[in-house]
């Protein structure tokens, strides 16, 4: 069957089974655009390229699936790039599929040419330029292969309008054929049955849970090995969801703005079991003084992970679910043979202890101001079941510390790259692919006017959702340094509570716009918020300014010194950022 | 940053891009590339790198583990000077006009150099050898004069009976990742 490359191009994704296309015409990328009329494949249409990718990643993280995002030339694929970099870091599959000026021009300065795989080559998994209409269908195979497979990333292919536009015969490669790429999936059982032997004699274990269990889909194996071996459980940023926070068993997060329980723990654990994770300078804070007297078992699907920050005692490649679910079964064969889970009374005692006595805590007085804490806390109450998709900043951590997430895939943020402006766009890509969940952004004043252009892709593409404003006219977690790191000498960090006027923005977007100044109103703009089901909302909660994160384990100081209210900060400078070894 | 010497092969698609790829992992960590050879294999589909790098160990096997991690990437061998052949190709042009042509001609012979080009004020010569014996060439070479030169760099296989398909133990951090994965890479 003839077909032009255009038409190869959405065969493929079909073939891939995309059900869905965020992205934006142009002129290079316009002949794909004419057969994506006949298609199934969705689109839908953003408003800034940047907005498109970062929807691909929002329907990736709540799937699971390849999220698919798509622009033109030049500046179509340049405004893709900050969508890439964020899922590059935080191992987001996309497909991000970019048109090109023709062969013969490339490399002319043409009109809206730019070099995209050069540019994007250090932040995606791989890319690629297709130079024929005979190499589409095998391009986008191998791009979603690479995407999803191994430690998840972002692909780029990026196709010359005349490579759209020329003919081929169709053939679907059944196959894909990569010499140089063959991720390592199942562990090895030498290592596991070390590894299992090591929890085992192990007296204060933890299990440092990362983002990959739950790219992994690992999360009924986690739990099972937790509960066998009674073990407790941190999750990172990247990992809330993974294990329910309501269990005994869970500490929280660790981190710079980790809960004192989960960063306290991991400093005194004698052993660590690292489950896709990667010891993130966020997490380690000094990494001479983390974790000192732990052993490591590091669990990852990229070698390159293992021993890159801290050395492993145990080191297993290979994909989260597999590893776990040998370890547990393993771990249950043990503690067979040795009567049963290991007494570990005056470990757990601990830390029920530490919990009890160091909660995150803010004051929410009668009369205000009204704290970002205590909103969040209610949208809680509200909708604890909701998809909770964060920004970047103060607001984040927040709802990272206070929201108690139940299973895997209900929170959705911007972890390594930290994207100011995530929340918006992931937000709606997340309802795209889950539209029988109520989805809610909790994004900070900076943050939303960054991307909130999105709002009327929400509107016209009719995807609802709510967005918290967590109004605290400042880029707050910058001002937080300032007051703490630079004598309160405030630089460039204030916004304003009112410009723009959140309300009437929301208006104009065809959104439901409420606000909420003072604590009394805050179950009352909820309920309006949830009640409202045809279109999206945007609450703008107006809060203190001078409210600051904590705990914090300032950037470069030991996790021992963590600082739990702004009580305990001596005035210092700003520390050196942790440096990476 | 100091370090030692260090020889790495890699077989890699020839693919467009990929030399980018490979020195683009390199640079975003600030290693200095001392010199890079590429060239087509027996095989039309694959182009072997030798690449020499002044690095110390720890940072060397994360590049590594990053370069395995690059899907054009086949294979990555770390050659250890005693266990491979190593040689390098140098063209040279040295001023040799009147009586001291004779001298440098010797010079030649002594070093196994062939004469490819001759001008009446110069000789240009083509050497091959270990890097330490074009050292040791140039040196004598320079009390003439040298016009100009230009250098392959170093190209290197391993000694003995196997290919590097076959090779997993050397490349530098594949113990490592054979031992955590009872060699499934």
């Amino acid at each position: 069957m003839k077909v032009t490359g255009a038409q190869a191009l959405f065969k493929a994704l079909e073939g891939e089974g995309v059900e869905v296309v965020f992205g934006i015409p142009g002129g290079a990328i316009l002949p794909a655009y004419d057969p994506l009329i006949d298609s199934r494949v969705r689109h839908v249409l953003c408003r800034h390229e940047q907005g498109a990718g970062h929807a691909a990643e929002g329907y990736a993280w709540a799937t699971g699936k390849v999220g698919v995002c798509m622009a033109t030339s030049g500046p179509g694929g340049c405004n893709l790039v900050t969508a890439l970099a964020d899922a590059k870091m935080d191992s987001v599959p996309i497909v991000a599929i970019t048109g090109q000026v023709p062969t013969p021009v490339v490399g002319n300065d043409a009109f809206q040419e730019a070099d995209i795989t050069g540019i994007t080559m250090p932040i995606t998994k791989h890319n690629m330029l297709v130079k024929s209409p005979d190499e589409v269908a095998r391009s986008i195979r191998e791009a979603f292969h690479i995407a999803r497979t191994g430690r998840p990333g972002p692909v780029l292919v990026d196709l010359p309008k005349d490579v759209l536009i020329g003919e081929t015969t169709w053939s679907w490669p059944e196959t894909v054929d990569l010499p140089g790429y063959k991720p390592t999936t199942k562990g090895n059982l030498r290592q596991v049955r070390t590894a299992a032997r090591m929890i085992l004699e192990s007296r204060r274990p933890v299990l440092y849970v990362g983002g990959g269990v739950i790219k992994a889909e690992a999360s009924k194996e986690l739990f099972a090995l937790a509960t066998e071996g009674r073990l407790p459980v941190v999750t990172t940023l990247m990992a809330r969801g993974a294990f329910p926070d309501t269990h005994e068993l869970a500490l929280g997060m660790p981190g710079m703005h980790g809960a004192y329980t989960a960063v306290t723990a991991m400093q005194k654990a004698d052993l660590l079991v690292a489950l896709g994770a990667r010891f993130d300078d966020r997490v380690t804070g000094q990494l001479a003084t983390f974790a000192p007297h732990a052993k490591v078992i590091h669990v990852d699907i990229d070698p390159a992970e293992i021993g890159k920050n801290r050395a492993a005692d145990v080191p297993i490649v290979g994909d989260a679910r597999d590893v776990i679910a040998k370890l547990h079964t393993e771990l249950r064969r043990l503690q067979e043979e040795h009567g049963g889970v290991p007494d570990r009374g005056e470990w757990l005692a601990q830390l029920l202890e530490w919990r009890e006595r160091h909660p995150f805590r803010y004051e929410q007085s009668a009369d205000g101001p009204l704290k970002p804490q205590f909103c969040i806390e209610r949208l809680y109450e509200h909708a604890g079941d909701a998809i909770v998709v964060a920004g970047v900043g103060q607001h984040q951590m927040w709802a990272s510390q206070l929201w108690r997430f139940e299973e895997p895939r209900t929170w959705i943020n911007s972890g390594g790259l930290g994207t100011m402006g995530f929340a918006v766009p992931a937000a709606l890509g997340a309802k795209v692919g889950r539209p029988d969940r109520r989805v809610i952004a909790i994004d900070g004043d900076g943050c939303f006017q960054m991307t909130a252009q999105e709002l009327a892709t929400s509107r016209t593409e009719n995807v609802p959702f709510v967005t918290a404003i967590i109004n605290n006219a400042h880029l707050g977690m910058v001002r937080q340094w300032q007051e703490l790191f630079y004598e309160e000498r405030y630089s460039q960090v204030y916004l304003s509570y009112d410009v723009p006027d959140y309300v009437k923005l929301a208006e104009a977007y065809g959104a439901v716009g409420l606000r909420a100044e003072h604590p009394d109103e805050v179950d009352a703009v909820i309920e309006k918020a949830l009640s409202v089901e045809d279109r999206s909302v945007v609450i703008d909660f107006r809060v203190d300014a001078r409210e600051m994160c904590f705990p914090m384990v300032p950037a470069g100081a030991s996790n021992d010194d963590i600082v739990l209210g702004p009580e305990g900060l001596k005035p210092v400078k700003d520390p050196q950022e942790a440096p990476v070894a | 940053m100091s370090g030692g010497l260090h020889t790495i092969s890699v077989l890699v698609e020839d693919k467009p891009g990929v030399l980018t790829r490979v020195a683009g992992l390199f640079a975003a960590r600030g290693f200095n590339i001392d010199s890079l050879a590429v060239g087509p294999t027996g095989d039309d589909h694959l182009s072997r790198m030798t690449i020499v790098v002044r690095v110390d160990r720890k940072p060397l096997e994360q590049v590594t583990k990053q370069l395995n991690k690059l899907v054009n990437v086949i294979k990555i061998l770390e050659l250890e000077p005693g266990e491979a052949v190593e040689r390098e190709l140098m063209l040279v042009k040295v001023r040799a006009g009147g009586e001291t042509r004779q001298r440098v001609m010797e010079v030649a012979t002594v070093f196994r150099a062939n004469v490819v080009d001759v001008t009446r004020a110069t000789l240009t010569l083509e050497v091959t050898g270990k890097p330490e014996k074009l050292e040791a060439l140039l040196d004598l070479l320079r009390d003439f004069g040298i016009v100009e030169l230009v250098r392959t760099g170093r190209v290197a296989l391993a000694r003995g009976d196997k290919g590097i398909r076959q090779r997993l133990r050397k490349a530098v951090g594949a113990e490592q990742i054979e031992e955590w994965t009872g060699g499934g890479v």
